[in-house]
């Protein structure tokens, strides 16, 4: 009977259909922790004002967003010390998000339920997200303005939102006045500068160019002075407002409002404000730059830098490894030297990913980078211009550690072209260069997104080579921007992959960081999802275009 | 011979022949095959071929599979030269110039020797570019030469009035008949002066065979046609010579209706009768 059932395949259709399950319920469960985690990350919950009974019997309040729950055994809590009562099953402990880290020195702290002696949620209670220090929760008790109170108790509310949307507008100005027209005069500075000692590098310093120069730089300090007055203002104007407000304590601080980047009280908040909420964090997430050791604000840098680094990877790997399969496959003599090549191509594809980094470092960084620098640039030493970990070195080296996949696709490509296709062309009377450009990699050309799609799918996802080539935490500068030459290869850039490490164990606040590590995953996940979905969807389209013979 | 003789044809061979038309005039050569030796490898495909085509006439090469026809066909515009470990010993000749000597251009030999293949190989394009591929590597982009080129080739190939509407449609939605007429379309669109044909109906069916054979009687007004073909009576419908060949070795050569009707060596009878092969 059982060697029937064995006979008839029956267990070997399940086994394979248990292995597809296994996989399938792995990535499910991974992107639907990702998702779970990271989307709910934004919402904004409840705060929650406890009258607890602290350890020593004081009674004291704490106001927070309840972030966690945990229920240790009774025999466990008994062993790390805590005095648990015969009745007892389990220790129940809710980690509060409480904020005020420049009053109390932590943002989290871990409360024991039992303790808990009472429990609610008064509608005044407000959040206020800062530039510094972390959140802020508490009460709202008057508004100033140059140091006199202006609005008190109940109209200190409404008189909050006007002025927070005031501050907000000029804080939008300074930014947008320091980075675009003062960093462009800064970096303008920085031009002249160097063209004066190359100038003078190159015995070509004279009077005429002296006064061009001068001429140049004094119009740029006209025009920095321009900005530096309108700025002083803005400053002035943004620094006027603060806010008082009392901790759970009952003290009082002032929080100006230029430290201020949202306030919001969510205890009155109905579920279409939450909804509102939400999506304006998220936009903020991902349009925005980070702030406060990437803990809080957005990631837009990070997603510009892996985008951009992704695609110079692609620009740089698909005509190299295009044209060594077409060698490989269409010049070469087929023999013991071309398996040899082809097997060492293979085994590239198996080295650890680091080794790339290090090998970038020390070849592209240092001897190529190094020798570009002296070359070219000789004005800026001692400073290195490409003689550092950047954009260029990283995509570079990426683009070395998905060579293999490009080119092994490739050369499957061009193998599948029919020879009658090759003979048809060349019985035309073209040369074997014409059939070639013509005909066959055009053809192949789906093949080669095949391997464009498994290369931007490795490449996205790897962070290691990239620590030592050109990533860094906090990249003050985009790659891209409107500075001549506008694409900066040279400077270090941001990455979803890093930032993920960088802030889920490098941070300094580990609690607050968590959800963004699994935000921030979630995001790479899609990135990479889009940028392989566009490559599959061209691919798609050149199937259709260059659809191989039949048979 | 017209269409209505060949769709009743009949096995018999000599009531085919009666249609054929007498061939006897002298003839202008125009390819000339010389003591040609073919290795591949080691082994030898050809042996010491010697064979004259006359100009503007069709010859076919008939044999049992694996006796070289193809081969030689393809030693006609180098084809075999893009075949690994082969050695070409001998000469052939196009209007008196060896093609195989070192100075000769091959894209430029292939330009005035056309080929068609077993099985329709159109390119993955429109027909448009089919036709207009040959044109384009010869550098040729005027729009109003391309035009009149394609329509002048599919109406050569007598693919127009079926394609006329759809130019621009990719090839490959094409029937198989209608490739393989394309096919041919796009070698005479660069004027060749030789037109190779492999088997050009083994792949089709009895329809679109016949519209080739049509098609093969027209094209020899212009063109120096040599095809090889497994069926012996397709052998007799279009071609004014044809040649046997055996094991790599030329056996006989001679006139249609000679060869059919009175061949001098028994290996040819006994090829053409059926006893083998």
């Amino acid at each position: 009977m059982i060697r029937l059932w064995f006979k008839s395949g029956t267990p070997w259709v399940w086994l394979n259909a248990a292995a597809v399950s296994t996989c399938l319920i792995m990535v499910i469960g991974v992107l639907g922790l990702i998702i779970v985690r990271g989307v709910g990350h934004f919402w904004p919950t409840n705060v929650v004002q406890f009258s607890y009974q602290e350890p020593d019997g004081e009674i004291r309040t704490i106001i927070g967003e309840h972030v966690d729950t945990s229920i240790t055994p009774a025999a466990m809590a008994k062993s790390t010390g805590y005095i648990m009562a015969d009745d007892e099953d389990t220790l129940v402990q809710y980690l509060i998000k409480t904020g005020n880290r420049d009053i109390t020195g932590t943002d989290f702290r871990w409360i024991l339920e039992r303790n808990v002696r009472q429990q609610q949620s008064p509608a005044e209670l407000m959040v206020v997200e800062r530039r510094e220090w972390g959140n802020f929760y508490g009460r709202l008790v008057a508004i100033k303005e140059n140091g006199k109170i202006i609005a008190e108790g109940a109209e200190a509310w409404p008189a909050v939102q006007t002025k927070i949307d005031e501050a907000l507008a000029v804080f939008k100005k300074i930014a947008h006045l320091e980075k675009k027209e003062v960093g462009a005069i800064n970096y303008s500075l920085e031009q002249l500068r160097l063209e004066q000692k190359k100038l003078q590098l190159e015995g070509l310093w004279d009077i005429a160019a002296e006064q061009r120069l001068a001429a140049e730089k004094t119009e740029l300090e006209v025009d920095y002075k321009k900005y530096q007055a309108q700025l002083s203002e803005l400053y002035q104007q943004i620094r006027r407002d603060s806010l008082v407000a009392k901790t759970e304590s009952g003290s009082e601080i002032e929080i100006p409002l230029n430290k201020v980047v949202k306030i919001f009280q969510p205890n009155t908040m109905n579920v279409f404000d939450k909804i509102v909420h939400y999506g304006a964090k998220v936009v903020e997430f991902l349009t925005d730059e980070p702030r406060e050791a990437n803990t809080e604000g957005g990631i837009f840098p990070a997603i510009f830098g892996t985008v951009m680094m992704v695609l110079m990877m692609s620009v740089i790997v698909t005509p190299f490894g295009v044209i060594a399969a077409v060698y490989l496959r269409e010049y070469a003599k087929q023999g013991f030297i071309t398996r040899l090549i082809r097997i060492s191509v293979n085994n590239l594809a198996g080295v650890p990913s680091i080794v790339y980094g290090v090998f970038g470092l020390g070849f592209f960084v240092y001897i190529l980078g190094g020798n570009i620098d002296q070359l070219f640039f000789p004005e800026a030493a001692p400073a290195p211009v490409y003689g550092t970990p950047g954009l260029l070195w990283a995509s570079i080296t990426l683009a070395l550690l998905t060579l293999p996949v490009v080119i092994v696709s490739t050369e499957e490509g061009l193998a599948r072209i029919p020879r009658s296709i090759r003979e048809g062309s060349l019985a035309l009377g073209a040369t074997k260069l014409e059939t070639l450009w013509l005909t066959v990699l055009p053809m192949a050309s789906p093949a080669m997104m095949t391997g464009l799609i498994l290369a931007v799918a490795r490449a996205a996802g790897e962070v290691a080579p990239l620590m030592l080539v050109g990533v860094v935490k906090l990249a003050p500068t985009l790659p891209l921007d409107g500075n001549y030459p506008f694409l900066h290869l040279d400077r270090k850039f941001m990455h979803l992959g890093f930032h993920i490490y960088d802030v889920g164990f490098q941070s300094p606040n580990v609690e607050a960081a968590r959800p963004l590590v699994y935000a921030t995953s979630l995001l790479l996940v899609l990135v990479i999802v889009g940028l392989n979905l566009s490559a599959i969807l061209i691919r798609n389209h050149l199937r259709e275009k260059y659809r191989a013979l039949e048979g | 011979m017209t269409a209505q003789q060949v769709r009743t044809h009949s096995i018999d061979v000599s009531s085919i022949l009666r249609g054929q038309k007498g061939a006897g005039e002298p003839n202008e050569t125009c390819i000339k095959v010389e003591n040609l030796n073919l290795f591949y490898g080691e082994k030898q495909a050809l042996h010491g071929v010697n064979m004259e085509m006359p100009k503007k006439k069709v010859t076919a090469y008939i044999g049992p599979s694996g006796c070289g026809k193809s081969t030689l066909l393809r030693c006609i515009n180098r084809m075999n030269d893009l075949v690994d470990n082969v050695t070409i010993e001998g000469s052939i000749l196009l209007d008196n110039e060896n093609i195989y000597d070192k100075a000769v251009n091959v894209a430029a030999l292939r330009r005035r020797v056309g080929m068609v293949f077993q099985k329709p190989n159109p390119f993955p394009k429109s027909i448009f570019e089919n036709v207009t591929y040959g044109l384009r590597i010869q550098g040729i982009n005027d729009k109003r030469v391309l035009e009149e080129t394609v329509e002048n080739a599919l109406r050569g190939a007598a693919l127009w009035d079926e394609v006329k509407d759809r130019l621009n449609d990719n090839a490959l939605g094409l029937s198989g008949g209608q490739q393989q007429r394309l096919v041919i379309a796009r070698a005479i669109a660069i004027e060749p002066e030789v037109l190779l044909l492999d088997e050009p109906a083994s792949a089709l069916d009895p329809i679109s065979t016949l519209k080739i054979e049509e098609l093969i009687n027209e094209l020899k007004e212009k063109y120096t046609i040599v095809i090889v073909t497994h069926n012996m009576q397709q052998a007799a419908r279009v071609s004014d010579f044809t040649a046997f060949m055996y094991m790599g070795e030329l056996i006989e050569i001679g006139t249609t209706s000679e060869l059919f009707t009175n061949p001098r060596k028994k290996q040819t009878e006994d090829y053409i009768t059926g006893r083998y092969g």
